[in-house]
């Protein structure tokens, strides 16, 4: 109980000096998760609108193998990006292990799979709504997908923000593939455990309370901005 | 009279999962005035407007336009009997067809308010759509199909579930269409309006194409007994 209040006091204290060190680590961690969570958008929203749309061979196969890889376990997916990118991986030419960017594919790999499923949950479901209506119109299968992705924003915006919260918690592949180097790589999470590790607790819980506030604050400002809530819309 | 016709069907079939839902029906339609389509439940005239119009797997035999499939299909527009809107305004469903083909948004938003007005939308064009009671919801569907000033206008029941008036507003709207040299072809159950709008009749019976006539006339010499019943409000089996 000491400790939490300490925490508590500590990361008011961090917060309210501006303490450049927690500035900077937060700042790297927002930097990390963004990034990935812009380009894992990317792919997995035109990804599952596809899925919805388009009939193919294997699709229900592809479905549960993307609803089965959201499950991916961290550890393991920063494990084979650390493979890729190491000096004698494939991608070692690029020296990008123990990077920024190197956490920011291993994010992207770990987060596409959730996007994707939840954002395909919901555009399915609309695309059943509206199949009649645009089949009817004749529309091309690019104006299916953007008509789709456009109409179910307010529900991909949720399948993203699901996106980010997994990704700015996430610690087991990201201390692999990024080492937790000071002033290099170290995010809010690898710097939690790290300072667990030392036995500073009340440094980690501040650590973890900043996270916290900081997921929060994200969430309430892309909802505030994309006015999730506002009376008769969609 | 117009490109698309005459359009004929060659022992045309709909079929569902290798079960034949309409047909096989042979039948030549001509490019003129309003064919309403009747029948029990279940006779199959949805399925017989979406095969018309391409959305009902075509099963066998072929179903020729005067054109082809392609420019055929350009050129109609389907009104469903329970409408989809789009999670989007009035303003932003109607404007959506002529966005689609490539209009430009103003252009398209002066066709959108002269349609919103026309059929009595006017000052709801900042409306959340899916919002609107049953029989806005119809005109809405009704003027997003028509924006784009198709020559063939299939409506599935475009009157099911509405109030009197609502019906007559949209049977005006469907006249002067009529008028103005839109093909209609529709379905529906109501009589009184099939003997309204028809300029021929079609009667289908477990999607068979059963019988056929001039409007006027079919409704007071139907040449089959199944269709005498059906008129005479028997239930046909």
């Amino acid at each position: 109980m000491v400790d939490i209040w300490s925490g508590l006091v500590q990361a008011a204290w961090l917060v309210g000096t501006l303490d450049a060190e927690l500035l900077e680590i937060a700042l790297r961690s927002l930097k990390v998760t963004l990034s990935a969570l812009i380009i894992a958008s990317l792919i997995a929203l035109p990804l599952a609108a596809l899925l919805a749309v388009r009939r193919f061979r294997f699709r229900r196969t592809v479905i549960a193998v993307l609803n089965a890889l959201m499950g991916l376990p961290p550890v393991v997916v920063g494990l084979v990006v650390y493979v890729l990118l190491s000096r004698s991986g494939p991608l070692g030419v690029l020296g990008l292990l123990f990077t920024p960017t190197a956490m920011v594919i291993a994010q992207v790999v770990i987060i596409v799979p959730l996007i994707a499923s939840i954002a395909h949950q919901s555009i399915r479901d609309l695309w059943q709504e509206y199949h009649d209506l645009l089949i009817s119109m004749n529309v091309t299968q690019g104006q299916k997908i953007r008509t789709l992705l456009w109409d179910s924003r307010r529900a991909l915006l949720t399948a993203a923000l699901a996106g980010f919260g997994r990704g700015i918690g996430e610690v087991g592949a990201i201390m692999i593939v990024g080492g937790n180097i000071d002033h290099a790589t170290r995010v809010l999470t690898t710097a939690i455990a790290l300072e667990t590790g030392k036995g500073n607790f009340a440094l980690a819980l501040a650590l973890g309370f900043v996270l916290i506030a900081l997921a929060i604050a994200v969430n309430l400002a892309i909802h505030a901005l994309s006015r999730t809530e506002r009376e008769g819309r969609w | 009279m117009s490109d698309l016709f005459p359009v004929r069907l060659e022992a045309a079939r709909a079929t569902r999962r290798g079960r034949t839902l309409v047909g096989p029906v042979d039948l030549e339609l001509d490019g003129a005035g309003t064919t309403v389509v009747i029948g029990p439940n279940g006779a199959g005239k949805t399925t017989f407007l979406r095969m018309l119009h391409g959305t009902a797997r075509l099963g066998g035999g072929r179903i020729r336009w005067n054109c082809t499939t392609e420019e055929a299909r350009h050129h109609q527009c389907f009104v469903f009997q329970q409408p989809v809107m789009l999670r989007r305004t009035v303003m932003q469903n109607l404007i959506y067809p002529l966005r689609m083909r490539g209009m430009s948004r103003g252009e398209a938003e002066d066709r959108a308010r002269r349609w919103a007005a026309r059929v009595g939308l006017g000052s709801m064009l900042t409306r959340q759509a899916p919002v609107l009671s049953g029989g806005e919801r119809q005109k809405l569907a009704l003027a997003r199909a028509m924006i784009t000033e198709p020559k063939l206008l299939f409506l599935d029941e475009p009157c099911a579930s509405l109030d009197g008036r609502a019906m007559r507003e949209i049977e005006e709207i469907l006249q002067e269409a009529r008028a103005g040299g839109m093909r209609l072809i529709l379905s529906t159950h109501d009589m009184g309006q099939a003997r309204r709008l028809a300029d021929e009749v079609l009667f289908l019976l477990h999607g068979w194409l059963h019988d056929r006539g001039a409007g006027p006339e079919f409704f007071t010499q139907p040449a089959t007994p199944q269709a005498r019943a059906f008129l005479n409000g028997d239930i046909v089996e």
